[in-house]
């Protein structure tokens, strides 16, 4: 790769810009920690207890399979990267996240969207990537395939009820929609129509309406974040950076 | 040159799931092998779910146990391939789980109630406790238990 920044990783780093499938497997992982760290935002502030429970189990799996990716791609690049070196020690220009993941919370409506529209890329990600040459990713994927399949029953379902709920509900999960849309582009890419589909039939069914205007933010897989990243990286990283190398 | 014995195999089979500690990592399916290098034991497990909190734990007391029956030195391995699935929880397991009033695994709809055996059960939450369980309620005999998911 040419790009100046992501060149210049310090010796030991690991460095994601050479092997496409070990770019891969890091872009993966980078959406599910970013994801798990947003959802944990929730833990002990969600609407009701039923709802605490079930986004912080969601995020437990999107940390767990962001935890065996990181692991394997540390074994496939051959020079010793932990998990935490990964998640840890690389910059926000080095993260390959989609740039949906890293949008704050907002409202529960906001964040159920958010999720609902991830979801749906994920269960086609998985069901793909269960087929994957490398057998320990084609593992790792059946597993999150089971898994995301929960999550989607859960956001599909929470959309439809916002979506088709109250007056306030309604506008809120209408809101969430208008401004997330903008992000799609990177989700429905590589499963363009299949996404759309499904995207189409559920908003249809919760009487939500996708905005007209066309403008899409695009530059997560290639490292060019929006403003929220950084913040979040500075959280979850400052520990580490702080006491290098510090265990339990 | 290292042999694996009944013992060394049965000490790590015995050891127990710590959030579900009437299952032993056997009956859940989490024990693939307990095999040898050459120079080393290797146990492999594998993770139930992705984020599991407890496959640490499990290590920890897979070398304890290990430990036990003299053996320093020994490797444990994850493995993710091929996955998981509540299919590979062995009948014993199943039994165990109902007795400690845990619903195993099996079709949403068969689900029957651990207390008193009806099939009147209904989902609250697809979360509950840990990640592998939800959470159901019997309208039989009213009792809330956790349901282990079908995976």
């Amino acid at each position: 790769m040419s790009d100046p920044i992501v060149s210049s990783t310090p010796q030991g780093m690991p460095d994601v810009a050479m092997e496409p499938h070990l770019r891969q497997l890091v872009s993966h992982a980078d959406d599910n920690l970013v994801l798990a760290q947003r959802l944990g935002e929730w833990i002990s502030n969600a609407p009701d207890l039923e709802i605490d429970i079930a986004l912080a189990n969601i995020a437990l799996d999107h940390l767990g399979v962001a935890r065996a990716l990181y692991t394997h791609a540390g074994e496939i690049e051959g020079r010793g990267s932990s998990e935490d070196d990964f998640a840890m020690r690389r910059t926000e220009r080095e993260y390959l996240n989609l740039l949906i993941v890293e949008q704050p919370n907002g409202d529960f409506a906001h964040t159920i969207l958010r999720q609902f529209f991830f979801d749906v890329y994920q269960r086609l990600l998985w069901a793909d990537l269960t087929g994957s040459d490398d057998p320990t990713l084609a593992g790792i994927a059946a597993k999150a395939a089971k898994e995301t399949a929960y999550h989607f029953e859960f956001s599909s379902s929470w959309v439809v009820r916002l979506g088709d709920g109250t007056d306030t509900s309604k506008r809120k999960a209408q809101a969430a929609v208008d401004a997330l849309w903008s992000f799609t582009a990177e989700l429905s890419g590589p499963y363009e129509q299949a996404w759309r589909r499904i995207v189409d039939e559920l908003l249809d069914e919760a009487g939500l309406t996708i905005p007209e205007d066309p403008y899409q933010r695009t530059g997560g897989r290639d490292g060019y974040h929006t403003e929220h990243l950084g913040v979040l990286l500075a959280e979850m990283q400052w520990m580490d950076r702080t006491y290098p190398g510090s265990q339990w | 040159m290292v042999t694996v014995t009944t013992d060394m195999r049965s000490a790590v089979a015995r050891v127990a799931d710590p959030e579900i500690p009437v299952l032993t990592i056997d009956d859940l399916g989490i024990l693939r092998s307990v095999d040898t290098d050459g120079d080393r034991v290797v146990v492999t497990i594998t993770p139930t779910y992705s984020g599991c909190p407890a496959m640490r734990q499990i290590s920890d007391d897979i070398g304890a146990a290990l430990r036990k029956e003299g053996v320093d030195d020994f490797e444990i391995e994850t493995t993710h391939s091929p996955a998981w699935t509540t299919d590979w929880i062995s009948e014993e397991g199943r039994r165990k789980l109902a007795d400690f009033g845990i619903a195993p695994p099996t079709a949403e709809h068969e689900v029957l109630c651990p207390r008193c055996a009806r099939a009147n059960p209904r989902m609250v939450a697809r979360f509950g406790s840990t990640a592998c369980k939800a959470l159901m309620v019997c309208d039989s005999c009213g009792e809330p238990f956790d349901y282990f998911k079908r995976f």
